[in-house]
């Protein structure tokens, strides 16, 4: 670890929150601003980041430098037990002793060389690899953590337990991300039903939009938003400055951002994500300033 | 890539140990040397005490039930409560059980925040939502909810034999299983604990997401391997469907803002476009274009129980702990999940007549 200047880990308390499509898409970013990006997958049963970063079916190679993590580009390299399985439908069924061996194993084998970051993807909750990566780290130093969150209150709360964690364990809380902040999507890019007498749905598109046309044009180019996940209690920013710590942003729910990570794509790389990856830059830049951090203090 | 670990062997053990519980624990060729073989030589092997607890405290249930998923945030746990929900609502008694150690969702889910676990002469008593509901989870035991529980596998397996064997059920027609997601310590213990006194099956929720449906298949693979029966997979969060008149409508102008335009927008469909005020919209949010869950369980032979839209009047239930067959709210979900629960209980053949209401 010496040669890695900081050293980032995603959390999140709650599953399903997007920390892989954060971690993911955060790489990408900083690799594209010319940083030399690790990215580690610590997700012993669930790894996502793989199928994240289009490398599905790739394998480590073994230097005698050690093990060598998987490059999507020159400056960006990936390690995961993805890339360990013969057969990615088969269930990694280990305890905790096991998990914590591999990851272990991560830190001490994998040759990752002179890197500005390595983003360490967490699965979600507070338990054997949690405790192992920061134990393990701890001595070399840690920058800090980013919980990434929905609006929902069941989210909000494991984000607490998560933050109370970090408290716990010295490691500094970066800044909160809340996910899925609404639903925004052109509204022609909908699909539109109506319920009949009968109780069925009946898919009613080609009419309305031509109905708009003729109509009521000037709703073709408006933006259709929900919520989705109730934040009537204040959602995330709410929360964070009741506890005091950093509220780095909100990401709305993109079915272009799913399509992208589905396909493993950066989410920066076309005009595609128009709602999410400005979203997404803006918490990125927030969270490199509030680190201090530019191109030029770090010797580009 | 070795897999499989439900031998019991501890994290110091020698490279080939056989086990803990094997019959040649601590005498085998590979335990010379092991810093556990005198424990393991002379420790007792056979069958766990607590075991034997487990199988009395479990014999009064007929139906156990694993809701699993190999990703997090898919609605495990929504649709245990809901599930559960249901079940009363059909006059069955019902226990929900969340292990889930580290981000225990129930009790908010049955509206049951800040409850305690009360004991009696008879065991822990689980938290009544109502007579023929009743609820465990360690969300009922942190005197401070915002707490971490770090807790490496051994005691979060220690606290799910708790459950097991301390609680108290009584009679129960169907104990539900949240478990956490994943294939790791919970999962295994749960199974080992409860194989004995036979588990129906799991269901296993997943949405429509390529990189969910790749853990839903490790999920499969895990019942297989512990000969767990996997009783059918819901796919949830499948689309998001609302009437039109409940979104709120954006313009961006030339600076690049957003302009909230719903108020115009409302009166401009009146006035303009009224057909289109009882339409609902509908948009997929997770690509689907895989083929999403159906396809996959007709490609591994499973049940396919159904799908369920993203509804944000069933986050708001869960969120405030209420049942979405309470009213008329849930409009797009309760009838789905309705769907699946009756075609769940119909295909285990499982009736109010038959099992002697």
């Amino acid at each position: 670890m010496a040669t890695v200047k900081h050293k980032i880990l995603v959390l999140s308390g709650k599953g399903g929150v997007g920390k892989s499509t954060f971690s993911a898409q955060l790489s990408y970013a900083l690799a594209a601003m010319d940083f030399q990006v690790g990215l580690l997958d610590i997700d012993i049963c669930g790894p996502s980041i793989p199928k994240m970063l289009g490398l599905e079916g790739q394998e480590i190679h073994q230097s005698n430098l050690g093990w060598s993590p998987v490059y999507v580009e020159s400056n960006l390299g990936v390690m995961s037990i993805g890339f360990m399985l013969p057969n990615p439908d088969e269930a990694v069924i280990w305890r905790g002793p096991r998990k914590n061996g591999l990851i272990k194993q991560f830190l001490k084998d994998v040759y990752w060389g002179e890197l500005d970051f390595l983003v360490i993807d967490a699965p979600p909750g507070t338990s054997d690899e949690h405790i192992s990566i920061v134990q393990f780290l701890q001595a070399t130093g840690i920058d800090g953590a980013i919980v990434v969150t929905t609006p929902q209150q069941v989210s909000l709360i494991d984000v607490r337990k998560e933050v109370s964690f970090c408290k716990k364990v010295g490691l500094k809380v970066l800044g909160v991300v809340e996910n899925m902040s609404g639903l925004c999507q052109p509204l022609s890019e909908f699909r539109f039903m109506r319920t009949t007498e009968t109780g069925e749905q009946k898919d009613m598109t080609e009419w309305i939009l031509s109905y708009m046309k003729g109509k009521a044009p000037e709703m073709l180019d408006v933006v259709a938003y929900t919520e989705i996940f109730d934040s009537s209690a204040g959602g995330a920013g709410r929360m964070c400055s009741e506890m005091g710590i950093p509220f780095l942003g909100k990401v709305p729910l993109d079915p272009q951002l799913c399509q992208a990570a589905e396909e493993g794509r950066s989410c920066f790389s076309d005009e595609k994500c128009r709602v999410s990856a400005p979203a997404l830059k803006m918490i990125i830049d927030k969270l490199l300033a509030q680190q201090m951090i530019s191109r030029i203090e770090d010797g580009a």
